[in-house]
């Protein structure tokens, strides 16, 4: 993993119709760094994320990757970005297993039966693999959104509201993977109403105001 | 991480695949719109006069119509799915190229709904009292004509992904884009039945289908990025 990793915001502006959401959101995040968005419904937080992971253009400002902006969608942006939204992005029809297989070879990374099962495994998610995923809770669903940051070796992850629907020993789980993430000089930027299980010195903070 | 394999052929081919297997367990749904089809060219015999001739000259409009429509109604499902659960999100987040996967998916639409229609075309045509040869020009035709139905509804599909109304709005879109394929793929079978040579529209088909083939997959990721941003 990108020991070198640098990611910089410079006076990131966003406007859903002719509101401002925030504008002037400046911050910087070396590997092994963490970023919790924490601001009111509304104030922009999902949309700086989306910005962040180039999904969506910034109204103004510009997001750069070890120093080069980046654009939408840019190649080497996408190739270090692990994006974890507000849809789980899991097909219904297929099983736990299928999915992850399905991801990991989507995103260039295909692994072995073995790997995934363990990974399910590590999630406490081995006994579903093979139901479809529509049978699934929502938990046991975020719980697979885990296993796929744990299978994925890319440096930024982005995060969005990554608490939802985790009980406690999901959340554990979630600590572990993030205390991992970060030792290996990776990237965490995420949005949560909840304190997350995140170690205070990696952890940097950055509140969203009243939407004016 | 810089050795990921971002070759289009490889996106084609994983979207393909996983499309395919996703429609393949929601069989209802595929049954639903070739259903849709048998029946709809079905009951043109039973609302007209059962005379031969009527027929014959009905049949290949009514075969390229209902193809037209049963097109239409799979085509919400394209990406609205992907689009819902944030898969379409990941795709064009991942290494691989948006254009290739769109593809994929693309073929994978046209298996599964395209190609059935263009197996049962024979069996369905015969009611129409259709000879050998036409019923060979129809299918060909339907062969060549509904992978483009595929490939322009995509555009559509992309378009109209989050808009309110969506489906209708596909209609109103698709639907004229759809027309010169009706066209060609019907001029090609009443000119067998008048006798001459099917190649001149056929080649049209073809001619347009390559052009789809190519164009299309760039407009419909440069869409699918509007439609997440």
């Amino acid at each position: 993993m990108a020991a070198d990793l640098l990611l910089e915001a410079r006076g990131l502006a966003a406007q859903r119709g002719r509101a401002t959401l925030f504008s002037g959101v400046d911050f910087s995040l070396r590997g092994g760094e963490a970023l919790v968005v924490q601001g009111p419904n509304g104030s922009g937080k999902t949309t700086l994320l989306r910005i962040v992971a180039g999904l969506t253009m910034p109204s103004a400002g510009e997001v750069r990757l070890r120093g080069d902006a980046m654009r939408a969608f840019d190649a080497p942006l996408r190739n270090v970005v692990a994006f974890n939204g507000h849809a789980p992005a899991l097909k219904d029809e297929l099983s736990a297993f299928e999915n992850l297989d399905a991801w990991t070879s989507l995103q260039g990374s295909p692994m072995s039966r073995d790997q995934i099962a363990a990974s399910l495994d590590n999630v406490a998610l081995s006994r579903r693999q093979r139901l479809p995923v529509r049978v699934l809770s929502q938990g046991q669903r975020r719980r697979i959104g885990l296993a796929r940051l744990a299978l994925c070796d890319r440096a930024l992850w982005i995060l969005d509201e990554p608490l939802t629907a985790l009980d406690a020993e999901a959340i554990g789980m979630l600590g572990a993977l993030l205390a991992r993430h970060l030792a290996a000089s990776g990237i965490c930027i995420a949005a949560s109403h909840q304190p997350l299980p995140l170690e205070d010195s990696r952890m940097k903070r950055l509140s969203l105001g009243e939407p004016s | 991480m810089s050795d990921v394999d971002a070759s289009p052929s490889t996106a084609i081919v994983w979207a393909l695949a996983r499309d395919v297997r996703v429609a393949l367990r929601s069989k209802g749904e595929l049954g639903v719109q070739l259903l849709f089809y048998v029946i709809v060219v079905s009951l043109f015999p039973l609302a007209t006069s059962p005379s031969r001739e009527l027929l014959a000259t009905l049949g290949p409009g009514v075969l390229w119509t209902t193809a037209l429509l049963a097109s239409l109604l799979s085509l919400p499902r394209l990406f609205a799915a992907d689009f819902g659960d944030g898969t379409l999100e990941q795709m064009a987040l991942s290494p691989r190229p948006l254009a290739a996967l769109v593809s994929g998916k693309i073929a994978a639409h046209w298996l599964t709904t395209g190609l059935p229609v263009v197996v049962m075309a024979p069996l369905l045509g015969a009611q129409y009292a259709l000879v050998a040869p036409v019923l060979g020009t129809l299918t060909l035709s339907l062969l060549l004509g509904t992978p483009i139905l595929s490939l322009l509804g995509a555009v559509g599909a992309a378009l109209t992904l989050g808009a309110r109304g969506g489906g209708s709005l596909l209609a109103l879109l698709v639907l004229p884009l759809y027309a010169p394929v009706l066209i060609f793929g019907a001029g090609a079978v009443d000119a067998v039945r008048a006798g001459l040579s099917a190649t001149p529209h056929l080649s049209l088909l073809g001619a347009g289908l390559l052009i789809a083939l190519v164009a299309v997959p760039f407009a419909v990721a440069a869409a699918v990025r509007i439609a997440l941003d």
